[in-house]
Formats: structure tokens, C-alpha cells, sequence
């Protein structure tokens, strides 16, 4: 491929995309700082690009460990986009995975022959749980035509008030109010990821919560995008998603693909659920509180930012990490923690949003015909996401028959 | 004589293919000029222009002589541009009178003004002889009766060069000659008309002159009343095309399709679209369900394909119950299906052109492997269809189909279902949007499948297809069948009182 290929290619005018997007909602996030904080806000904003480099090699480690969630429930929302459904559910379906994930990790006795499969056959578990949490959405649309974005948002209320019911029933830890420990067999093993990502402090090697957990997501995005575009069962969920009617038409069971769809989606936000919480000492626990788990919004800002693209899907997760956990090191300076989560979520939002806007950003440049092709479908199709901007741009697709 | 719009050296590129290549179009104050082309020849590109949806590399449009710019449809409109476009762009739970205003609102202290606005609607559409009903849904009312609303709202818009993008095309006979009757009426008023279509009787019927596009270039302009219909197709195809189909008599043989007292229930109503229908299709003959639209021929058709449930009744495929098959089975079982809607049924619109041509045989040996899909081989398979039935897309099998020109659409529909081989091809309206190279290749198609021993079902709305092409007629008339007629002793006008229930056959 000669340079001009490159350049014309839709893989690199989706990352310019992406990409320029990003740098708006930088641009955005300085404002606020500056309205907030203006004598540090240009530092503070070098603080927030730093990210987890704050704290060398730990601070990665741990962006990684944040990362490895919302990669799972990113995933779990840009696949249902592209099988064209929104799973807004990714919440619920996560904090039901990683109940499931801590309740085998404390509660399963193996022996000792088996042990080394504890923390599989947790993970395991979760992405079931996930899958059956969106199963019930899944059963609506396809066969009452429920909208899949209200029951889902309903599983996610069930999901929060029963996994913490659950929580202080059975693996509460009463002294510190969090979910306990899991066992140590049930936490993820390093995978040779705590010699590369640890600070010494003289002789106490501090270790990020990072584990081979990183790498699951990772090759969960790889087999994604092999099912997406290789299978046969891919091109079935897609064309589902593309055209309910002529899917049918074309001998697809058009009902059983929509349930295929949420249950996968489903299982991926479940697993992140786990990824997320079996880890040692350091890691997260679930606190009992009454707010919706943040990873499967994230996720929405993720997939966004992605594209719905699996390998998309990776960096953006790992800069939405990097960026809160910049947002973390900014309580070094005078921002109060509300404002620094405000700040946080503009930057990530904005950058989701400018996507939005990018047939309209295009427009300016008038290079329309270009991005008609490469992103069409009525907005509520599929690349609802990857292709939001069809909608905006509804009059210049091909009106022909 | 000077013009009121005229296009100069018009270029407008797509990947992979140029779509208008300095094309000239001059529009004379009050004229019909028709616009000719074979599919994929630019034609609606060259409208889109005009309207302001697509921008082209090079060339001027001009006003009354004067350069104008129309960077979007608002800047048309201004101008007194306004489009209809093949598929509707209504608003589907608004009302008619709601979709006519949208945007151009009246209003009051940010207070919409309705009852002008219904008594300007209401004006227009008594002055044309444009019957509507004001405050129907457009989701409810048929498809001629949308394309009046269309019409109305660029009336209503004080429009003065009109471009209608074939609109017969979905249209009954009927409609046809109510739409030719108000688009003479409206040139009277003294608005232009730019007019696309493949029929060249509609042509002949109304035009005043026509231009010629061939592969994005423009062949030329003549005057209607001095060209023959021979003269524009060789023009448009550049060879000479045969308008009737030659054929041998049939020769049916063993039974292959068989339906016994059909019923199909209604979505809706209580009223049953279709009632007790039987009728036999054999090897070797083409059949035709002849009717006016809305007699049941949808949901005959949806019910034999699988798509709706059967009430009551037999469906017998080569001697098999298949009347509770799934679709694929059906298709499995040698049943193929050219849909009515091609974008709701036909297509995956967001697919590729290639992946579309597989989308009844992906999963079979020879596209698949373990759950993995062939792509050289489902690109193979598109190439050779692609250079078969000549269907013309930039980018060849890699096209995204909504990007296709609307009568290749239909092409590659009709060549991944004839290419099925079926037993039985259930045929609706196959032609539709063809331009007359392609429909001849088409009929000449269904005719070897038929010499072939395989069995046709056509359903078409267009007599002369019918008369044409079939060996049997069987008429449909409120959900029954009420003829079956054999089309070399029938005539055009006994046909017609059957469609029309003022005659029904005791044979049946
Ligand atoms: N938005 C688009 N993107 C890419 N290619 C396009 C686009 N619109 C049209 N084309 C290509 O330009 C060519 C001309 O298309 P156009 O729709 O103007 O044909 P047409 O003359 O209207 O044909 P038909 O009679 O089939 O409607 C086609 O080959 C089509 O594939
Ligand atoms: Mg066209």
C-alpha cells in the first residue's frame, strides 16, 4: 500500500477522528480548569495528560488495572451497537459478574488438587451471571419488542439493590463496610506483570493492582473482532442489527440473534465485573453504596471513543483510565475532588461528543461524499455509535429507492 | 429562448466511479424535460446537485442566466428548487399537514399558526386536484398518496422547478396517469419539471424534451415529439433493445408448486387479505398473479414465503407440506423470493455489495469453514455475479449497497435469487426501476429458468410484463383469485374487468 492509500483509509480517518475529538474535549477540560482554578490551571492540566506516569511505573500499573474493566463493558456496549442494540445495561450486568466473581472467590472450597482453578472457574461464573442479567432484556426485545434500553435500565437498579443485599448477606466485611477479600487462590495471577509494574521505596517494593486480568480483556477484544468480522455468526448478529426484516427474509432467526447479542454483550461486562474485583490486597471491593457501578457508563464513552471497534475499543479504554487517574494526582494541587471529577468526566465526554459532530465537523471542510460511505445507517441502526453522525447527516445519504 | 436553469460541465466524483462527468443540462421556463439514463448512469446524482445534497468537483449552475450557488437543499428552496425523491422523506407519525409545513412553520409569538397553514394546504390541493386528507397519519395512507403530499409540499413551498426522481416507479397504472394528468397541469402554471424515469411511454407521454446520460456522460438532449422510443434506448444503452419478449410456448411438466385453500389472516382488521386461494404452478411455466395493488398479492406472497403465518391451508413444494416451514428451510427446500421492498426485505443496505450476494448462502459448504467465512471465495462469487448481470457499483463487490444507484440495488437482488436456481422463484414486481437494457436481460433470464424446467411465480402490477411474460395468467381480486386466463387468447380489457371484480370466472 502506497502512502496515499494510508492516508485515504478508513482505519486512519477513524483515528484522526477519534483522536481530534480527544483534543477537543482537552480543550474543554481546560476551560473548567481555568474558570475553577486559573493560576494552575495550564500545570493541571499537565498533570491530567500525565496520568498514571505521576507515579511511574505503579501509576501505569494501576491505569492499566482501570483500564481492564471499562475495555470489558466498552466492549460489551460496542458490540451490542453493532449488532444494533444499546446496552445500556452494562452496569447492572457488571456488578452481577463481580458478585458472582467474589462470592465463589470467598465462599468456594476446592481441594487442594484444583485450587489453581479457583480463580477461573470464578471468572467463569461472572461472565454467566452477565450473560443471564441480560438475557431478561434480551428475551423482551426479541420477543415483545420491550425497548432493550428501558429494561435494561431497570436490570441495572436490580442489579445495584440485589448485589448489595446480597453483599452484606453473605461476603461482608463489617469493619472496613467493603465486600472481604477473596480467597488467594481466587485472586488473578500476575503473569510476570508485577516485575515490570512496581516503585521502591528503599527496600518495600510497592506492586500495582495490575494482573493478567489486563490480558484476558485484551485477547476478549481480539476474539470480538474475529467473531464480528470473520464468523458466519458475526455476519448473522450484524445483519440482525443492520436490517431486522431482510435478516429474516434472508432465513436468519432474527429473534434468537437479538438474544445471542445481549447475552454476549452481556458476559463481557460480567467478566469485567471480575477482572475487576478478584485481585489481591489493594484492589477494589465493593462498597455498599446506592450508586450504579460507573465502569458500565464508562464503558458508553469508551465504546464511543472506539469506534465500536474491538481494537479501537483497547486504546480508548486505556486513555479514559489514564485520564482519571491524572484526575487522581490533581488533588496535589488546590482543585476540590468535585471539581476534578467534574473536570474528568467533561474531558471524557466531550471527546465522546465531538464524535457526534463529525459529519457536521466535516461538512465544514466539505468532504462530504467520503464519510457517506464510510458511515451510513439511520441513527437507532447500528453504528449508532460508530456512525451517530448519519443521523445528523440524514438528508445527503443515497436517496435513491 | 432562454432557461431558467442550466447546468454547465457538471463533474461529480465518487470512489471509485465518476458519477457525472461534465454534464450539461439546460431547463427551458414551463417545459417537462425528462431525464434518460441507464441504471447507475448518474442520474439521480445529477438531481442531488441541483438540490444542494451533493457538492460537485467542477461545473456552474446557473438562474435566468445568472451563476447561483445551492450549497444545501434550504439554499434550493430559496432558489425554488424542490425534489422528490424516490423514497419519501416524510416524517411517519405526523400528519399529511404536518409533514407539508414542516420547516417552513408559521408561527406566532413561537405559537404554530395551524389553521392558515391547513387553509393554504387546502387551497392547493382542491387548485391541482391533489386529494388528501389533512390529518391522516402518513403511516397510514398508500404510497401514491404520500407522493401527493410530496408534491404539495413543494407547492406549498412556492417551488418552480420541480424534480421528480422516478416516481412511477411505485406507482399504480392509474396513479401514473393521475400523476401525468397534474405534472401537465402544473407545467400550464408555468413551472419547469425535471422528470426521471425508465418508461419510455411516460416519456413519449409527457415530455417535451429529454436528455440522455450514458456512464455519467451526457449523449445529448432531443425533442420527444421527433424521436422515435427505438431512437432513445439505443441512445441511452447504445444498441438496440427488444421491447417484446421472444419466447417459445411452454411446456409444463409435473406439478412443482402447489396451494391449496390458502387463508391468511390479517395483521390489523378483521378482514382476511387473502381467501381459500388455490392454484398450481408446474415445471416449466411462468405463472402471474395479475391485480390491482392491495388485492392481497403482499400478504399472498408473504405467507408462501414464509414471512407471515398461514391461517389456513396447504403449501405442497415438489410434493412436500412446506406450510410450516421456517424461511430457511423453505429456501433450502429450492424456494427463492424477489421481494417487493427491496430496501426493507431485499438488502442489508449497510453490507457490502458482496456480503449481500451471499446473504441466502453464507452458511453453506461453499462459503463457510468451521464457522469462518470464505471471503476470497464470497468475493469470487460476487465478482462473477456482479459481471453477469452487469450490475455497476464504484467499488465493485466491495460497495456499500446504500451507496448503489437504485436500480442496481434491484439487480443484484434479482441475480442472487435467480442465481439460487430455485425450484420455485416467487417474483414480485422484478423489473422494477430497471432501465430497458436490463429489463430485456432480466425477462430473458426467467424465461431460460423457466426453459430449464424450474417454475416461475410472477407477481407484477404492469401489464405489459404480464402479457409478455407469462403463460398463465391467474387474476387476484379481494383476496380471491378470480380468473385464470390464458394471456395469448385474453385481452388487455378483459384482464382489466377481472382486476377490476366486474367480471369473475365460474371455471375457478
Ligand atoms: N453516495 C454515493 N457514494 C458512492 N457512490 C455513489 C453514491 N451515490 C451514487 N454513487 C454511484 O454513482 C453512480 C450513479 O448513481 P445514480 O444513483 O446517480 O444512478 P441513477 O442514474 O440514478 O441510476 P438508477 O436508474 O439505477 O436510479 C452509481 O454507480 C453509484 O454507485
Ligand atoms: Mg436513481
Amino acid at each position: 500500500m502506497n502512502k496515499r492509500n494510508l492516508f485515504r483509509s478508513q482505519g486512519f480517518t477513524n483515528a484522526v477522528s477519534s483522536i481530534s475529538a480527544i483534543c477537543v474535549g482537552l480543550l474543554f477540560g481546560l476551560v473548567i480548569l481555568f474558570v475553577s482554578n486559573s493560576s494552575q490551571a495550564l500545570q493541571g492540566l499537565g498533570i491530567i495528560l500525565k496520568g498514571g506516569f505521576s507515579a511511574r511505573a505503579r501509576g501505569v500499573g494501576q491505569s492499566l488495572y482501570y483500564a481492564t474493566p471499562i475495555i470489558m463493558t466498552g466492549l460489551s456496549i460496542g458490540f451490542a451497537s453493532k449488532t444494533g442494540l444499546f446496552n445500556i445495561g452494562a452496569s447492572g450486568q457488571f456488578i452481577v459478574g463481580a458478585f458472582v466473581a467474589i462470592f465463589i472467590g470467598v465462599k468456594l472450597q476446592l481441594p487442594e488438587s484444583l485450587a489453581w482453578s479457583h480463580w477461573i472457574i470464578a471468572l467463569l461464573c461472572s461472565m454467566i451471571a452477565g450473560g443471564l442479567w441480560a438475557l431478561i432484556p434480551g428475551l423482551f426485545k426479541a420477543y415483545l419488542n420491550v425497548n432493550e434500553v428501558i429494561s435494561s435500565i431497570m436490570m441495572n437498579y436490580i442489579g445495584m439493590y440485589g448485589v448489595n443485599y446480597f453483599v452484606k448477606l453473605y461476603v461482608y466485611d463489617s469493619l472496613k463496610a467493603l465486600s472481604q477479600n477473596v480467597a488467594e487462590t481466587a485472586v488473578i495471577p500476575k503473569w510476570g506483570l508485577d516485575h515490570i509494574f512496581f516503585n521502591m521505596t528503599g527496600n518495600y517494593k510497592d506492586t500495582a493492582t495490575i494482573n493478567a486480568g489486563f490480558y484476558i480483556a485484551i485477547a476478549a477484544a481480539i476474539v470480538i473482532y474475529i467473531v464480528l468480522n470473520k464468523t458466519v455468526f458475526g455476519y448473522e448478529l450484524k445483519a440482525c442489527g443492520y436490517n431486522r426484516f431482510a435478516s429474516k427474509f434472508a432465513g436468519i432467526n432474527e429473534k434468537r440473534s437479538i438474544v445471542l447479542s445481549m447475552v454476549i454483550a452481556g458476559m463481557l461486562s460480567g467478566l469485567g465485573g471480575g477482572l475487576l474485583y478478584l485481585c489481591g490486597a489493594n484492589g477494589r471491593r465493593i462498597k455498599v453504596v446506592d450508586v450504579i457501578a460507573p465502569e458500565g457508563f464508562n464503558g458508553i464513552p469508551v465504546a464511543l471513543l472506539g469506534l465500536s471497534n474491538p481494537i479501537g475499543i483497547i486504546f480508548a479504554a486505556l486513555f479514559v483510565a489514564h485520564i482519571t487517574m491524572g484526575g487522581e494526582y490533581l488533588q496535589q494541587l488546590n482543585y476540590v475532588p468535585e471539581i476534578i471529577d467534574i473536570i474528568i468526566a467533561i474531558i471524557i465526554y466531550f471527546s465522546a461528543f465531538s464524535l457526534l459532530l463529525r459529519n457536521v465537523i466535516s461538512k465544514l471542510f466539505r468532504d462530504r461524499h467520503v464519510e457517506l460511505v464510510s458511515d451510513t445507517g439511520p441513527a437507532g441502526k447500528p453504528g449508532r455509535f460508530a456512525g451517530a453522525s448519519a443521523g445528523l447527516n440524514d438528508g445527503v445519504e443515497k436517496e435513491d429507492k | 429562448m432562454s432557461y431558467i436553469i442550466e447546468m454547465i460541465g457538471i463533474t461529480k466524483q465518487f470512489p471509485g466511479i465518476i458519477a457525472n462527468d461534465d454534464i450539461t443540462l439546460q431547463l427551458k421556463k414551463g417545459e417537462i424535460h425528462a431525464l434518460l439514463g441507464e441504471n447507475g448512469a448518474g442520474k439521480s446524482t445529477l438531481m442531488s446537485v441541483l438540490f444542494g445534497l451533493y457538492r460537485p468537483e467542477k461545473g456552474i449552475i446557473k438562474k435566468n442566466g445568472e451563476e447561483i450557488s445551492i450549497k444545501d437543499p434550504n439554499d434550493a428552496n430559496r432558489l425554488g428548487i424542490g425534489m422528490v425523491h424516490q423514497h419519501f422523506k416524510l416524517v411517519h407519525n405526523f400528519t399529511v399537514l404536518q409533514n407539508i409545513i414542516l420547516g417552513v412553520e408559521t408561527t406566532k409569538h413561537g405559537f404554530l399558526k395551524m389553521d392558515k397553514a391547513r387553509k393554504r394546504v387546502m387551497d392547493l390541493s382542491d387548485k391541482y386536484g391533489l386529494k388528501v386528507d389533512p390529518d391522516a397519519l402518513i403511516s397510514d395512507i398508500t404510497v401514491g398518496m404520500q407522493q401527493r403530499v410530496e408534491i404539495l409540499k413543494m407547492l406549498y413551498r412556492e417551488n418552480e422547478i420541480l424534480i421528480f426522481d422516478e416516481p412511477t416507479a411505485v406507482l399504480t397504472p392509474q396513479e401514473i396517469e393521475e400523476l401525468m394528468k397534474i405534472m401537465r397541469e402544473l407545467v400550464k402554471e408555468g413551472k419547469s419539471i425535471l422528470f426521471i424515469t425508465h418508461k419510455l411511454n411516460e416519456i413519449k407521454q409527457v415530455a417535451d424534451r429529454c436528455t440522455v446520460l450514458r456512464k455519467g456522460k451526457c449523449v445529448g438532449t432531443i425533442n420527444v415529439a421527433e424521436t422515435s422510443k427505438d431512437t432513445m434506448s439505443e441512445m441511452m444503452v447504445g444498441r438496440k433493445v427488444k421491447f417484446s419478449v421472444e419466447k417459445t410456448d411452454a411446456v409444463p411438466g409435473e406439478p412443482v408448486f402447489e396451494v391449496k385453500n390458502l387463508t391468511v389472516a390479517s395483521r390489523h382488521g378483521t378482514k382476511k387479505p387473502v381467501k381459500n386461494v388455490s392454484f398450481t404452478v408446474r415445471k416449466g411455466e411462468i405463472v402471474c398473479i395479475a391485480g390491482i395493488d392491495g388485492n392481497g398479492q403482499s400478504e399472498l406472497v408473504y405467507a408462501l414465503t414464509g414471512l407471515m403465518p398461514v391461517e389456513d391451508g396447504k403449501i405442497l413444494l415438489n410434493g412436500k407440506d412446506v406450510t410450516h416451514l421456517s424461511i430457511r428451510e423453505r429456501n433450502i427446500e429450492g424456494m427463492s423470493h424477489i421481494p417487493e421492498d427491496r430496501h426493507k426485505d431485499g438488502l442489508v443496505l449497510d453490507y457490502s455489495l458482496a456480503e449481500n450476494l451471499v446473504l441466502k448462502k453464507y452458511f453453506m459448504q461453499e462459503f463457510q469453514n468451521n464457522g469462518f467465512i470464505k471471503f476470497p471465495a464470497v468475493f469470487k462469487y460476487s465478482d462473477m455475479l456482479i459481471d453477469r448481470y452487469d450490475i455497476r457499483a464504484g467499488q465493485g463487490s466491495s460497495a456499500i449497497v446504500r451507496s448503489m444507484s437504485g436500480g442496481n440495488q434491484q439487480k443484484a437482488i434479482v441475480a442472487r435469487e435467480i442465481d439460487y436456481n430455485p425450484e420455485i422463484l416467487i417474483a414480485v414486481q422484478p423489473t422494477r426501476g430497471l432501465d430497458v437494457g436490463a429489463i430485456e436481460y432480466i425477462h430473458k433470464k426467467l424465461i431460460e429458468q423457466r426453459d430449464d424446467g424450474k417454475a416461475v411465480l410472477l407477481v407484477s402490477l404492469e401489464l405489459d410484463e404480464v402479457m409478455n411474460l407469462s403463460d398463465r395468467i391467474l387474476v387476484i381480486y379481494e383476496g380471491e383469485i378470480v380468473a385464470d386466463l390464458d394471456p395469448k387468447k385474453a385481452t388487455i380489457q378483459e384482464l382489466g374487468l377481472y382486476m377490476s371484480g366486474s367480471k369473475r370466472s365460474e371455471a375457478v
